[in-house]
Parts: structure tokens; sequence; C-alpha cells
């Protein structure tokens, strides 16, 4: 009797190591996949100022843009918090957006080599930062249902694990369309 | 997916072990043949580890050699360079070296030792043929290649099983001129050692081409599906996946070992229908009839 008792406390203690250490794998795996993200996001933001020097060269009256995505550039490189994150990406986001559609005024500055050069890197960013999203979430959700399904909870609320936020911002347009044919 | 990678690091390894009594056995049989007597058993199996540790660490150098791969530079060719770091990042794997084949054929492959020292391999006639949903598709199974480790047990196999075959063939030559040479007769042992060496002779080349089965047909599939997954859009994998299997040019720097590497088949009389029992490759429709209907 005493043997069983002993038995299954040495299981359950074995199993609550092995759920542990999975846990803390997980969350090793988080921190990597919102540092991939936050890599891409720094990237952006360095180009920025270059992009804005270039487009300034041909369009100098549209202050206002320019203002919108310098300000939007620094709330992304000062954001803390994983939400004041995304809504800082938003608000890039859609500056870069408006700068853009100024862009479109001036066919010189659209043929010019080094701003195609930027367009091109900048789209580049982006894809890779919707690709880190992608990642991230998905290793979000495998290590928010680990701490909430039996009988990991128990071992996540015991060493206090908590949730992670998801990264939720705007996808940009082109990869929009195709996505919607999976859900 | 942690199965298939332990599976493939399995393989590896047991090629490797395989391949080094294989090439000892061939050298006991030379030595017996040719009187060189047991010293070339040694001498044999040590060439055979030597080239073993070269493959398992400088195997992708040697294909992309064979291949013609140039390194693709950053600022010529930044979309294909953006398109493999993007996938990489999707895979959560540090992104590979990025090659490029001057060939008008389309087609890709990977190769390397783990997901670390890796590279990505593709011609420029898939740059300019397949749109960007395509090539970020082809790209996306390329990866999941390198994130499965199906690239290390494949590039053993390139230089191993070639290294088998050739062996068997040199042998097989030197075997039959020497027999038509000297018609000694040298008891019932030397006429077993004989029997033996014609076996193998024949038999080496038939394990070799079985080893290369068994990367192909399911590994194709499964990089198909977890690519899929990468970029979320299997149709921009299926329409590239038609587009290469229906191009008519032949791949220049693709050979028979090097084949079962490339996303489809590389030489083209591999293609038809009677070939596909064969084949290295699962059928292009078949493929694509699978991403369809994800």
């Amino acid at each position: 009797m005493g043997i069983i008792i002993l038995g299954s406390i040495v299981l359950i203690f074995l199993g609550g190591i092995l759920v542990y250490n999975r846990l803390i794998n997980l969350r090793n795996r988080v921190e990597n996949a919102w540092h991939q993200i936050d890599v891409q996001l720094l990237k952006r933001a360095d180009l920025i100022p270059n992009l804005v020097e270039t487009v300034k060269g041909y369009a100098k009256h549209e202050k206002e843009v320019f203002e919108k995505v310098t300000q939007a550039r620094a709330s992304v490189t000062q954001a803390g918090t994983i939400k004041q994150k995304a809504d800082a990406t938003n608000m890039l986001t859609s500056a870069l957006k408006s700068l853009f559609a100024v862009v479109e005024n001036y066919p010189e500055l659209k043929a010019n080599q080094n701003f195609l050069l930027l367009q091109e890197e900048l789209s580049g960013i982006e894809s890779k930062i919707a690709y880190a999203r992608q990642f991230y979430n998905d290793t979000v959700m495998n290590y928010n249902r680990t701490q909430q399904l039996f009988p990991s909870n128990i071992v996540a609320s015991l060493f206090g694990f908590t949730l992670k936020d998801y990264f939720e911002i705007e996808e940009p347009g082109k990869r929009e369309a195709p996505r919607v044919d999976f859900k | 997916m942690y199965e298939q990678i332990a599976s493939n690091k399995r393989k590896s390894f047991l090629l490797l072990f395989l391949f080094i009594i294989l090439v000892g056995v061939l050298g006991w049989i030379f030595g017996e043949i040719t009187g060189a007597g047991n010293i070339f058993v040694f001498f044999a199996m040590a060439i055979a580890l030597f080239l073993s540790l070269t493959t398992f660490f400088f195997g992708d150098k040697m294909v992309l050699a064979i291949s013609r791969a140039k390194p693709v530079d950053r600022k010529e060719n930044p979309y294909l360079a953006n398109a493999v770091e993007g996938l990489a990042i999707a895979a959560g794997i540090p992104a590979p070296k990025t090659y490029i084949i001057e060939d008008s054929a389309p087609n890709a492959f990977a190769t390397g030792k783990d997901p670390k020292n890796s590279s990505v391999a593709v011609t420029t006639g898939l740059l300019s043929k397949l749109n960007r949903l395509e090539l970020e598709g082809v790209i996306a199974h390329e990866i999941s290649h390198i994130k499965n480790y199906d690239i290390r047990y494949a590039t053993l196999v390139v230089v191993l099983v070639g290294t088998v075959t050739l062996l068997s063939d040199w042998m097989r030559r030197s075997f039959f001129y020497r027999s038509k040479r000297t018609k000694r007769a040298s008891g019932s042992g030397g006429a077993l050692i004989l029997l033996v060496a014609i076996i193998l002779a024949i038999l080496a080349p038939l394990i070799a081409q079985l080893l290369r089965f068994a990367i192909s047909r399911q590994t194709e599939y499964l990089a198909d599906a977890n690519g899929a997954l990468l970029t979320r859009y299997p149709e921009g994998l299926a329409s590239a996946l038609e587009k290469i299997s229906k191009d008519k040019e032949p791949l220049e720097s693709a050979n028979k070992a090097t084949a079962h590497l490339y996303i489809v088949n590389p030489l083209l009389e591999h293609r038809s229908k009677l070939n596909d029992l064969f084949s290295t490759h699962p059928p292009a429709e078949e493929r694509v009839r699978k991403l369809r209907s994800m």
C-alpha cells in the first residue's frame, strides 16, 4: 500500500517536472519569436529617415506627411509592451501609406533609383514582419493552449506562468486577399 | 515534425555507417581479387571514413559546386533575398544562404547539414518565369526541407551513393578485364570470392538506388504541405509546380546523382508516365491535386 502511494507521488512529481520544462521551453520560444518581430520593426524604423530625406528632395511642401511618419516612427522605437508596439506599428503603416500616396504625384521621384531601392527594401521588410507575426502568433497559441489544458494548467498556475498577448497588426494589403480563402 | 527530424538524423547516421561498411567490403573483395591482401580493407575504410566526414561537413559545398550555383548579391537581387529571409522567419529558422544558377530551366533545391548551415539555390529561369506568390511557394517548400533535416540525408546521398556507384562500376570493369587476361583457377575459395564479387558489384548500385528512393516521395508531399503552411497559400506552390513540370527545357548542371534534390525532377526523360514507378519524385499532377484539395 505504502509503495503504491509513494510510487504515485514520485510519478506525479516527475510528470510535473516534464510539464514545467515544456512550459519554460515554450516561453523561451515565444520570447525568441517576439525578438524576430522586433528586429524587423527596428530595421523598418532605420529605413525611414533615409526614405523621408529622399522624398523631401522632390516634395518639399508635404510637411504634414513627413511629420506624421517621423512621429509614428518615434513611437514604434519607444513602445514598451506588445500592445503598444502593435498600435504604434499600425500608426506607422498608415502614415507610410499616406507618404506613398503623396509620392504618386511626383513622377520624377517614382523613377529615382534610390527611391525604388528603398521601396523594394521596405516591402521586403513588411512581408518579413507579416511572417514574423505569423510565427509569433503560432508560438503564442501553442504556449497559451498548454497553459489552459489539463493537467499542465495546474503547473502553470502554481509557478505563475501568464498568457501572452497576440501581436495584432493590419496586414499589408497584398497579403490580405489570398488569406481570405482559408477562413 | 519532430519525429521527421529524428528519423532523418537516424537515417543519415545509418547511411554513413552503411557506406563505410560497404566500401570496406568492396575493398576486401578488391584485395582478394588482386592479391593485395587485407591491408586494402583498412585502406578503403580509412578513405571511406574520411569521405564521410568531408561529405558531412562540406557536402553542401560540393553539391553547390556541381550545380554551378553562385552566391546571390543582396543588392543585385533584393527580391529573392527578401523572399528567402521572410520565409525563414516564418519557419523560425536562421536565414539560409541564397544561391543562383544561371539556367533558363526553372528549378530549385536546398542543401546543407542543419538549419544553421543550409543553402537554397534557384535558377534564373525560376525567377523570370514565376510570379512572387509562386516563387514564395517554391522557397517555402525548400525551407521546409531545411527545417525537417531532409537536406542532411539528401546531401549525404548525393555524394556517398555517387561514390558507391562509381566504385562498383570501376570494380566491375577492372574485374572483367582481369578475368579475361588471366584465366587462373584458384580453387573453391577463390571461386566463392569471385561469386560474391559479382553479386556485390551488381547489387551495390541497386542498394544505392533504394537509398535514394527512401528520401523522395513521402518527403516531397510533406515539404509541400509544410510549405503551404508557411505561406498560408497552397495555390502559389501548386501553380509553380505546374509551370515547372510543364517546362520543356533541360537543366544543364543537374545529373542523376543530384536529381533527387530538386523540387521537380530536372531530368526530362524521367517525367513520362512510364517512369512514375521508378522516379525519385512523385508525379507533379498528384502533388498539385493534393495542394489544391487543402
